[in-house]
């Protein structure tokens, strides 16, 4: 993973490596979270064509669980999926370069914000399909027994997904074959501008649980109680013991993408203000590294300025740099 | 272009007479054995070795872990198969049946054929999704559709429509070999259709038109199913004395374009035959390409012969009236050369 240890801006010279992982987890978000205010900004200056789909309030999910796995074992993504690929490794200049349309891009400019693919950190790609990638994320779990790694595939998908057959159909083929995935389902509360328990019937969880999968719900917002959850089941997966299902509770700060400014018609504001000064991911985490005087106030502030260093140098960059020749545009229709 | 590959590159080798059911088989297992990436995975695959009995045998040669068979799921079988194509293996996905191709469209149209244009090059699916087309085996309107035009409408998916047992295995082989999702399309009506294979390895290029016989006066497009009704159409036609050439396409996507315009500047005439549905169909297509290409040779309008765009009926006479036939051909071939 890209920017790990090495970077102790700030923390406290008696942390042991177990409570600088802590630390780690904490710039990570951070860096998420940074880098999707950003986003907003360019969108907001209209520096961005399209939209894009912040995952600012999230940030536990992804990092708690990418955190958990090796540069080589696979996720899948989504339509909100920036956070996904920064967890999991991806570099935040080639991330902005995407956005903008630009060459030094991740797909080159071709993808965008909702597909963003990074086969160097075992990304295989952000889905603009609800539910797509759920048999991509179990074919790369299959693929992976049948070449005799012990690699695991992470599916992450949101509430939205529960409504789409193809989840069931691959469900069901990973917990009959025992396959090395993981299904981290982030409930985030609303499918678009519907709040999920208008369109789920039953429990959640039942989904799962029918099909004999291994199945925890916990607070998506606590980034160590994610974590710890998803250690257990890539564990479990390692030994070839079959699929997990982790349904994470968590909340999207922004709405559906950038342009959903006007929310109160499906959601209160009193609710949203709940989540964000009471539920935020990296307050949570901030909080605890303070308590346990693994941090300071300043210390914090510290990694905060460096995270948005980094953030202003790989926008600049993404910013100047050019757009692909125009002559690419029939390219890579074909291997 | 290649000449009439049944007769002249075949006689060549040692060949043996046998069905195009057994040149898939032969093609899968050859390529199982030389790569142990591919894997085939579908619904009854394995024992049963498919209601068609296509793939008979290759369970017990290379067992259930990479003869797979699976749940009645469609969308879910092609998903895995691209998440597993996307990863190292090369799956091939057996679609019974090219109806429940309806099923696997977001999977086939919006990852598969996506995914490296997506990922700016750096992500392929070298995945091979096996199904089949053709009417008359009075099956009714939900097993005897021919939905090839669906699929070579995206760019991304190579589309193969094979004619005989011999280009069926060579590009079959050739399907497993390229990089890209490959949709290939086996004729249900054909399976027991014998002819020359050679007993040597041999692959057949994807993009490259076969010429199943020459002629002068008129050219007939055709495609898998259709290809041995064009042949026939032919033989009724020399005795009204108008040579025609039969062009096998073989693979819509890519298309062999240069064949097809060639043919045409000879003969000033083309009929397109084909087994999907008549409007917006591959028929269209074809004939789009030779009129852009072949215009200043014409001598007649191109003509379209597809099936009737009616959902195929159950009732052998009904179902018999869908399809185009060889006296069809061959009328509409008289007319166009004023021989009626």
């Amino acid at each position: 993973m890209a920017q790990t240890n090495k970077k102790k801006s700030g923390a406290p010279k008696s942390v042991s490596v177990r409570d600088e992982r802590w630390l780690h987890f904490y710039r990570q978000m951070l860096k998420i979270r940074l880098f999707e205010e950003e986003v907003n900004q360019l969108y907001l200056g209209a520096k961005m064509p399209g939209l894009a789909h912040l995952y600012i309030g999230e940030e536990a999910v992804a990092v708690g669980v990418c955190e958990a796995l090796r540069q080589t074992d696979y996720i899948t993504s989504t339509h909100r999926g920036h956070g996904h690929c920064i967890a999991k490794g991806a570099k935040l200049d080639n991330m902005f370069a995407e956005l903008l349309g630009k060459a030094a891009g991740y797909c080159r400019g071709k993808g965008g914000s909702m597909h963003i693919a990074d086969q160097e950190s075992g990304n295989l790609g952000a889905n603009a399909i609800v539910g797509g990638s759920t048999g991509i994320a179990t074919g790369a779990a299959l693929s992976a027994r049948m070449r005799g790694t012990d690699q695991v595939a992470v599916c992450f998908f949101g509430d939205g997904a529960l409504g789409q057959g193809l989840l069931y159909e691959a469900m069901n083929m990973a917990a009959l074959w025992k396959l090395p995935v993981i299904y981290v389902c982030e409930n985030n509360q609303y499918n678009e501008y519907t709040h999920y328990s208008e369109t789920t019937a039953g429990p959640l969880t039942a989904r799962a649980e029918a099909f004999g999968i291994r199945t925890k719900a916990i607070d998506g917002q606590d980034v160590k109680i994610v974590h710890e959850a998803a250690v257990k089941s890539v564990e479990k997966a390692r030994r070839s013991e079959g699929p997990s299902f982790i349904l994470c509770n968590t909340y999207r700060f922004y709405g559906h993408h950038v342009g959903d400014i006007d929310r109160a018609y499906y959601r209160s504001k009193q609710e949203e203000e709940e989540w964000k000064s009471q539920r935020d991911p990296i307050q949570i985490l901030g909080h605890w590294l303070l308590k346990n005087k693994l941090a300071d106030r300043s210390s914090l502030a510290r990694i905060e300025s460096a995270i948005a260093a980094d953030i202003k140098r790989a926008v600049t960059s993404a910013l100047e740099a050019p757009y692909p020749e125009i002559h690419e545009v029939r390219q890579h229709v074909f291997a | 272009m290649k000449v009439s590959s049944d007769n002249s590159s075949v006689s060549e080798t040692k060949t043996r007479q046998i069905t195009f059911a057994q040149a898939i088989n032969e093609a899968i297992a050859e390529e199982m054995r030389r790569d142990p990436t591919v894997f085939i995975i579908g619904e009854d695959v394995a024992e049963a070795g498919t209601p068609f009995k296509v793939l008979s045998g290759l369970v017990k040669e290379f067992g259930t872990g990479r003869v797979i068979d699976s749940p009645i799921s469609e969308a879910g079988i092609t998903g895995i198969g691209v998440g597993a194509a996307m990863t190292g293996m090369r799956p091939i996905v057996d679609i019974m049946f090219g109806d429940f191709l309806t099923l696997t469209m977001d999977q086939l149209v919006n990852q598969a054929a996506k995914t490296r244009y997506m990922s700016g090059g750096k992500l392929k699916v070298p995945l091979v999704l096996r199904t089949t087309l053709g009417a008359t085996r009075r099956s009714a309107a939900q097993h005897s559709q021919s939905l090839h035009a669906w699929v070579s409408h995206i760019p991304g998916l190579k589309v193969v429509v094979p004619a005989t047992p011999y280009d069926a295995k060579g590009l079959l082989k050739s399907a497993v070999r390229d990089d890209n999702p490959v949709v290939f399309f086996e004729d249900k009506m054909m399976y027991q259709l014998k002819g020359p294979v050679p007993e040597e390895e041999y692959t057949i290029p994807l993009g490259v038109a076969d010429l199943k016989r020459v002629g002068t006066d008129i050219t007939l497009v055709a495609t898998s199913s259709m290809v041995q009704v064009a042949l026939e159409a032919a033989g009724i036609l020399q005795e009204a004395d108008i040579s025609a050439e039969v062009v096998d396409v073989r693979t819509t996507v890519p298309l062999d374009k240069e064949t097809l315009i060639a043919s045409v500047r000879k003969t000033s005439r083309a009929i397109v035959i084909d087994e999907g549905y008549e409007s917006y169909g591959v028929t269209a297509e074809i004939a789009s390409v030779i009129a852009e290409g072949g215009f200043y040779y014409l001598d007649a309008p191109v003509r379209r012969m597809g099936a009737m765009d009616v959902p195929v009926p159950f009732s052998p006479v009904l179902e018999d009236q869908t399809v185009p036939t060889p006296d069809a051909v061959a009328a509409m071939a008289k007319t166009l050369c004023n021989k009626l």
